[in-house]
């Protein structure tokens, strides 16, 4: 099959979307720029002109805001920021609003309207450029959450998305925008609150979500070559979860790994440990174990950064404690094993 | 001494160069040694902008306290902070003014009233407002500096701190460095008019318009908010207009986006804040060559130390991550 970037793959989605649906439009600070949010808008803007995608004022809730007023009235907007971080302006609209306008109007009033947000880890992006902040909106009865981690989970999942009735956030993260894999040329779906197994084994059931997929894939290779057998499991999307693939594999392994680039408490790491000790308990062997963030913000310099994301050596002693009977390495053994990177440079 | 006085002292004229000087010799450093890839952040450079810093925090005291933006190199610098701080942060080392934390976006020393920066746009201006309240509780002879871009504007930030802080008569100096761009997109596709200095009117403040590449004109306007927010009489805003020589982020030049010529970024380097201090300086005879070129030797000193003070500074060592929550 044709291969394509994560980047490209969101651009095709965008367009074809837009050329099959009149009523979608395109929204956000730098859209209609010649950077076009790193590559996903500049071909929806070439295509459909300043009328369906333009650029904005700095002013990020109202916009959100906007976004849902034209949705109640026919349209379907695309808002886009650069950094998930811009969105935390927006949660007055997001949740206050765009979550709960249907259920407030019994149902009369859908809100469909596709957020995508960007996390801009590296090169010293700091504490305010670089958040991962899926499991703030994941909370929210009303939103649907995905996060796609490769190019055909992108584009799919962006054309479920206009298609759907419901408010959706997407969060991106932006290691995986140059990132290749196939994708078909036509349009087609997956629908939400479906995983998918990256890799089937049967020792240890491991979550992975959105670029913490990639680290995954290393950790499990490491992990095979000392006769460790992981299950892959990417969600896709969080809310809803799939929690029938997760609860089955945890059935068949007996352990669980979460590994979350976002903060551990009250996580998403912490959701998924939940649902697994309410409902197969009984399957656990040994305890869950979650490879996330340290619980600090986002230092800038170099070698904090190297420290404060985790890589696919923390995923790999995880692993190997669950066998060793040893305690896993606690968050304060910093591994500094050189991340998959193929980012640098200013942005 | 009357601060808005028209004429441009020798002891006025000295200070200025030397504050231009230190912002513009800072980031011509960066300019030359980003390309190394020890400097591993993203760093917004002001050159060109100089002329709003330098204007503004020459009419500060040291008490008085700025509040800054993602692009916060040369407010802090005209404040008066230590370069040596400020480039070691850059370099991500422990000894750099947020022990390596922070980096390029979010220059402080709150010892000499720089009290952080923000990358997030229209951030601070609340902040810079709370400083206010907080001088005129404790009674304090103090003002409250808030700076921000022409994209700041457009957030409810501005708007609704404009309304409180005319609202209470809060000590706050309100400057907009419009430079016409947010990151490529020009004010024009953002904002109805480009009058910004307008916008005061509605909240009852008075507004300024400043040519921002005249240091002299903006340090003149920032004088006379200063006092009249000394005295009690609230907030003034000031749109200093000024050009930005290179890319939004990073230490290139942009032209090749299209978004703009190479002329017309040539036309506005041409009308340097430096440049235009110095005809002024020479033309009314304020300050001799040799003072200037002192000067000049001086800071180009400060800048090689506070290189090699970055470039020998430890990193922060692995623990360090958690303290200072
Ligand atoms: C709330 C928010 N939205 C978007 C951004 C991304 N961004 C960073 S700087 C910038 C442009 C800001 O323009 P302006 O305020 O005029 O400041 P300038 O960069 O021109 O100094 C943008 C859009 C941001 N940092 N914060
Ligand atoms: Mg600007």
């Amino acid at each position: 099959m044709r291969e394509l970037k994560y980047k490209e793959a969101i651009s095709e989605a965008h367009v074809q979307a837009m050329l099959k649906n009149p009523n979608i439009y395109m929204m956000g600070v730098g859209v209609a720029d010649p950077t076009g949010i790193f590559g996903t808008t500049i071909a929806a803007s070439k295509c459909f002109g300043k009328e369906r995608v333009f650029d904005t004022p700095l002013s990020e809730n109202t916009l959100t805001g906007i976004g849902i007023g034209s949705a109640m009235c026919g349209l379907r907007p695309i808002l886009i920021h650069a950094r998930n971080d811009f969105l935390l302006l927006t949660m007055d609209q997001i949740v206050n609003h765009a979550a709960k306008w249907n259920y407030m109007a019994g149902g009369k009033l859908p809100i469909p309207f596709l957020i995508r947000a960007i996390i801009g880890r590296g090169w010293g992006q700091a504490a305010q450029h670089s958040q991962s902040l899926q499991a703030l909106f994941a909370h929210i009865p009303g939103l649907q959450v995905i996060m796609p981690s490769s190019p055909y989970d992108a584009k799919g999942l962006i054309l479920s998305s206009m298609e759907s009735d419901k408010t959706t956030i997407c969060i991106e993260h932006r290691w995986l925008y140059e990132k290749s894999g196939p994708v078909p040329e036509e349009p087609y779906s997956i629908p939400f609150g479906k995983g998918t197994i990256l890799r089937k084994g049967k020792d240890i059931t491991l979550v992975a979500i959105s670029h913490m997929t990639l680290e995954a894939k290393t950790a499990a290779e490491e992990c095979s070559k000392e006769n460790i057998d992981i299950e892959i499991i990417d969600p896709r999307s969080l809310r809803p979860l799939d929690e029938d693939l997760i609860l089955s594999s945890i059935k068949k392994t007996g352990r669980l790994i979460i590994a979350d680039a976002a903060w551990k408490m009250c996580g998403m790491s912490s959701e998924i440990s939940a649902l697994a000790a309410e409902k197969c308990f009984p399957y656990l062997k040994a305890p869950i174990l979650r490879i996330t963030l340290q619980d600090t913000p986002t230092p800038c310099s170099s070698v904090l950064e190297t420290v404060y994301y985790p890589t696919s050596m923390n995923i790999v002693k995880a692993a190997r404690s669950l066998f060793s009977g040893k305690p896993k390495d606690d968050a304060k053994e910093f591994i500094a094993a050189k991340s998959e990177r193929d980012f640098s440079g200013p942005f | 001494m009357n601060k808005s006085n028209s004429q441009l002292s020798p002891e006025l004229a000295q200070k200025l160069y030397l504050s231009l000087l230190r912002c513009r010799k800072f980031e011509e450093k960066i300019v030359e040694l980003y390309p190394q890839q020890e400097i591993r952040c993203p760093t917004h450079l002001s050159l060109g902008q100089e002329g709003v810093a330098a204007g503004v925090c020459s009419a500060l005291e040291k008490e008085d306290l700025i509040f800054s933006t993602h692009r916060c190199h040369s407010h802090t610098i005209a404040k008066g902070a230590d370069l040596k701080f400020l480039m070691a942060e850059l370099y991500g080392k422990k000894t750099g003014c947020s022990k390596g934390k922070g980096g390029s976006m979010h220059f402080l020393q709150p010892e000499i009233g720089a009290m952080g920066a923000s990358a997030i746009v229209g951030g601070t201006i609340p902040l810079a407002i709370g400083a206010a309240l907080a001088l005129k509780m404790k009674s304090k002879n103090q003002v409250s500096v808030a700076f921000f871009g022409d994209g700041a504007i457009e957030q409810g930030t501005f708007h609704e701190g404009l309304n409180f802080a005319s609202l209470k008569k809060l000590p706050v100096l309100f400057i907009c460095e419009n430079n016409g761009l947010a990151t490529c997109t020009p004010i024009s596709s953002r904002q109805p008019f480009s009058d910004i200095y307008k916008r005061a009117e509605s909240y009852m403040i008075p507004g300024n318009q400043v040519d921002g590449t005249n240091v002299h004109e903006v340090y003149q306007a920032a004088a006379t908010a200063v006092e009249r927010a000394k005295k009690g009489e609230g907030p003034t805003l000031i749109e200093a207009q000024c050009y930005r020589w290179r890319e939004h982020v990073g230490p290139n030049f942009d032209y090749q986006l299209g978004f703009r010529s190479k002329e017309d970024v040539e036309k506005a380097i041409e009308k340097c804040p430096i440049k235009c201090l110095e005809e002024k300086i020479k033309n009314e005879n304020i300050l001799s060559k040799e003072i200037l070129l002192e000067i000049s030797d001086l800071v180009t000193k400060e800048i090689e130390e506070s290189v090699n003070f970055a470039k020998e500074s430890p990193f922060p060592q692995a623990e360090e991550i958690f303290m200072d929550l």
